[in-house]
């Protein structure tokens, strides 16, 4: 059968990949460049029976969208930087009762209001960081349209089987361009629920591990009744004093996603099998390190490129591994330097660790990717 | 017979962390009763507050209950509702938590008209916190960031709710238990959103604090007494009459299709149930 | 690597050139089925101000999405030409409207290949409707370097354009061609 092919742009692919993810809920504030999410959204949501609404700020966009999720439905907020900030606080509380939800972020330059209409990749620390306290982060970074598409539904996958939430972090250019999609058929990409608990309201507690690190999760009005809050809180949901269920709660929300690693992490690796030269970069950036590193090669320098699909949690292994194949690292990113204590981390000095950063507001280029390879591996 | 209360109460996360002396239990047992009275179905019954003493409500009371974070128990709130619209959501909230870092999201909700009802415990003070004053704090007042008297003067959250486009609003006090049941069902019953003001008095943290006014818990209450003026009294009087005093009963009621109807209406869709 | 064609449609604000970018990138890739990717910079105004379309269409995939050496420049102002025609590499074609852009750099002149065309009065006059000057521009832009086929390009048009004024940017779209033709046969 012939497959529908689209030209669509990077926000309009989120918000058709939400709904193909069994997105019901939005509730969103304007800012650009993330808006058109809200805008389709708005139009679509409606016509698969979800509700769509504009809220007075971020602060209540965010918290709508958790308590919409609790009642049931698969929910979602699109944002950019200054959004983003003024949600961390109910992140961290949807990280600590495990509710899941999926935050949209289409960095800009910042800080601040910084350059609404252009490009930047100054989140990525904000993602891992934002809230506070010691808490779990997942956090999935597309670099084309069609993985915008893909990308959001494996958001809402893990978000509803880590009962967690989970960060799309795309920057401006994907979000805007306009590429050829293939949609898929309903049904060809797997959609996860979260799991409903196998027992009665009188024996349910929304924090029980006896079914492991990521209890059943009950929606409100289904019959359950039970306490939900930002407290440190035991099994029952109730808060606690007690520091070894504390404790034991607090790292179970972490070992939660730690252990999802083997089927939530994901890495693109373009031409690394012989590579000399590794650049490591997300979103849009490292769509110009893939050219950047064909036109190296043409200049006899065996370049490749790492980039992480899945940025948190982060893959150091495998960036371990790699140090062991090649000579060089080259972190780009449209920051001053966040990714790259990251690879230092994994690499842990093995290879030499450089970085090339922008924050202009435009993208870094093809041209200046490639003379830092290829002037770097010259004798 | 008295009202058995503890088909509604979680007992084994009693006693509440209220002080002696503190009236949020009466505006508690007072919406409990109500509940009582019109019948609601517990599991479908979702009781939402944000963070303060009249926040922690929600821990005690055996419905769908969440704790959310400072200030946003509203929007929480909108969200659950318009997720499912068939469940009875009803906001707590203290005076700081509703009208000071939640104020934005109480004039939205008056404005948006979903069907919610907030009940704001209005005690003047952050108890929680140690008593700071609030927003509803009387210009002269002590508190403890207000050691040389209010500056400020105070919000009617009233006369900011009905600015707002609040449908149903109405005021009582802790000492009006009887008007209170009465403006609570009131309030849970009207479709639209809803706000009820609860007059409050916390001795330890604000009473305290003001002892040439209140030399105990009680000094406050007969306060809360002495300044209610009905509203169908309250509107005859002048002006001046009503100096340092305030109307209390049903303030303002009107029917306006709710948020969630106009939305179903306007996308043609039948609504449902 | 693919082959790629990098082509800027530049002018101001409201000259409808977002609208001409996406009209060739589904030509490109619903209609010709091949690979494009449509991207944009523009500013916080929604009309007047600089605005700029870039379409990058190739066989292969298209990795970095925006454009590094402009094979096709259309320029519709005066001030988006001298902006942007240095990014196109020697040989390449500028696009002008000959009644707005007066002056093109000399040191570049001599390097790229220009084609000066009377696009907005065309639409204006002609036509009827200034409106259409990104059809206009669109199908002189094709008739002349043929990035993508006329009658993907004809599709695209009838699958954008608002129900009822079909025909008119189809006459926009003829009158583009013709312009096209005519600067082929001086």
């Amino acid at each position: 059968m012939a497959k529908t092919v689209k030209l669509l742009q990077g926000n309009e692919a989120c918000a058709q990949g939400a709904v193909y993810a069994g997105c019901r809920f939005f509730a969103g504030y304007p800012i650009t460049p993330s808006s058109e999410i809200a805008e389709i959204l708005a139009a679509s949501l409606p016509r698969v029976g979800g509700r769509f609404i504009q809220m007075e700020d971020e602060l209540a966009s965010i918290a709508a969208i958790i308590g919409a999720s609790l009642a049931g439905k698969k929910s979602m907020t699109a944002t950019s930087g200054p959004g983003f900030s003024l949600m961390q606080e109910n992140i961290g509380f949807a990280c600590i009762t495990e509710i899941p939800v999926v935050i949209v972020n289409v960095m800009r330059g910042g800080p601040s209001t910084g350059m609404p209409t252009a490009p930047g990749q100054g989140d990525i620390m904000q993602a891992k960081w934002g809230t506070q306290g010691d808490h779990p982060a997942v956090t999935m970074a597309p670099d084309s349209v069609g993985e915008f598409f893909t990308e959001t539904i494996r958001a809402f996958n893990a978000a509803e089987k880590l009962r967690t939430p989970v960060i799309v972090l795309t920057d401006e250019i994907v979000a805007h361009t306009r590429e050829k999609v293939e949609i898929p058929e309903p049904g060809e990409i797997p959609v996860e629920d979260r799991i409903k608990p196998s027992v009665g309201p009188a024996d349910y507690k929304p924090y029980d591990t006896k079914f492991g690190d990521v209890p059943p999760m009950a929606n409100f009005g289904d019959g359950y009744r039970f306490h939900v809050t930002g407290l440190v809180h035991a099994e029952d949901g109730f808060p606690t004093n007690e520091p070894d269920i504390i404790e034991s709660q607090e790292r179970r929300i972490i070992r939660k996603v730690e252990e999802a690693v083997p089927w939530l992490s994901k890495n693109e690796e373009f031409m690394l099998g012989d590579a000399e030269v590794a650049l490591v970069a997300v979103g849009s950036t490292a769509r110009a390190a893939k050219m950047a590193a064909e036109e190296a090669r043409e200049k006899g320098v065996r370049a490749g490129v790492f980039r992480p699909v899945t940025l948190w949690p982060f893959p150091h292994e495998r960036l371990k591994e790699l140090a062991g194949s090649v000579k060089r690292i080259i972190v780009a990113e449209m920051n001053l330097g966040q990714i790259v204590g990251e690879v230092e981390r994994s690499v842990c000095g093995s290879v030499e660790v450089t970085c090339l950063n922008q924050v202009n507001g435009e993208s870094i280029s093809p041209r200046s990717l490639c003379s830092a390879m290829v002037g770097e591996v010259q004798p | 017979m008295s009202f058995d209360y503890t088909k509604y109460l979680r007992t084994e996360h009693l006693p509440h962390l209220w002080c002696p002396g503190c009236t949020h239990g009466i505006v508690m047992k007072s919406f409990l009763r109500v509940v009582d009275s019109l019948g609601l179905n517990q599991d479908e019954t979702v009781v939402v507050s944000g963070i303060g003493c009249a926040s922690r409500l929600p821990g005690y009371v055996d419905f769908c209950t969440l704790h959310t974070t400072h200030g946003r128990a509203l929007p929480f709130a909108t969200g659950i509702k318009l997720a499912r619209p068939e469940l009875t959501v009803v906001v707590v909230s203290g005076d700081g938590d509703a009208l000071a870092i939640g104020g934005n999201h109480f004039i939205h909700a008056c404005r948006r008209n979903i069907d919610l009802t907030l009940i704001i415990f209005n005690n003047s003070v952050y108890g929680m916190t140690g008593g700071q004053y609030s927003p509803t704090t009387d210009h002269g007042m002590f508190s403890s960031t207000t050691p040389y008297g209010n500056p400020d003067h105070a919000f009617d959250a009233g006369a900011l709710a009905m600015a707002a486009g609040a449908t149903f609003v109405a005021r009582t006090t802790a000492y009006h238990v009887r008007q209170m049941d009465k403006l609570i069902g009131q309030a849970v019953q009207h479709s639209g959103f809803s706000v009820v003001e609860v007059l409050e008095a916390c001795y330890t943290n604000f009473g305290r604090r003001n002892k040439q006014l209140f030399k105990s818990n009680m000094d406050m209450l007969m306060d809360l007494k002495k300044k209610a003026v009905p509203v169908e009294k309250a509107r005859k009087l002048a002006p001046k009459e009503m100096e340092g005093k305030y109307e209390t009963g049903l303030l303002y009621e009107v029917g306006r299709p709710g948020y969630i109807e106009c939305c179903d209406d306007m996308i043609g869709r039948k609504q449902e149930g | 690597m693919g082959r790629r064609t990098e082509v800027r449609l530049a002018g101001s604000g409201g000259q409808g050139l977002i609208l001409a970018g996406v009209i060739l990138a589904e030509a490109a890739t619903i209609y010709d089925e091949k690979n494009a990717v449509q991207s944009q910079s523009y500013g916080p105004e929604a009309r007047g101000g600089a605005s700029r379309a870039e379409v990058i269409i190739s066989d292969a995939d298209i990795e970095y999405p925006k454009a590094t050496e402009l094979d096709i420049l259309l320029c519709l102002t005066q001030e988006s030409c001298d902006r942007y025609v240095q990014d196109l590499k020697p040989g390449g074609l500028l696009l002008v409207d000959r009644d707005e852009v007066n002056e093109i750099k000399a040191a570049r002149e001599a390097e790229v290949k220009v084609v000066k065309i009377p696009i907005i009065s065309t639409a204006k006059e002609k036509i009827g409707k200034a409106l259409v000057a990104n059809i206009v521009a669109l199908g002189a832009l094709v008739q002349i370097t043929r990035v993508v086929t006329k009658d993907a390009l004809k599709n695209a048009v009838l699958g954008r354009v608002p129900k009822g004024t079909e025909d008119l940017n189809l006459n926009a779209l003829e009158s583009g061609f013709e312009l096209g033709r005519e600067y082929k046969k001086t």
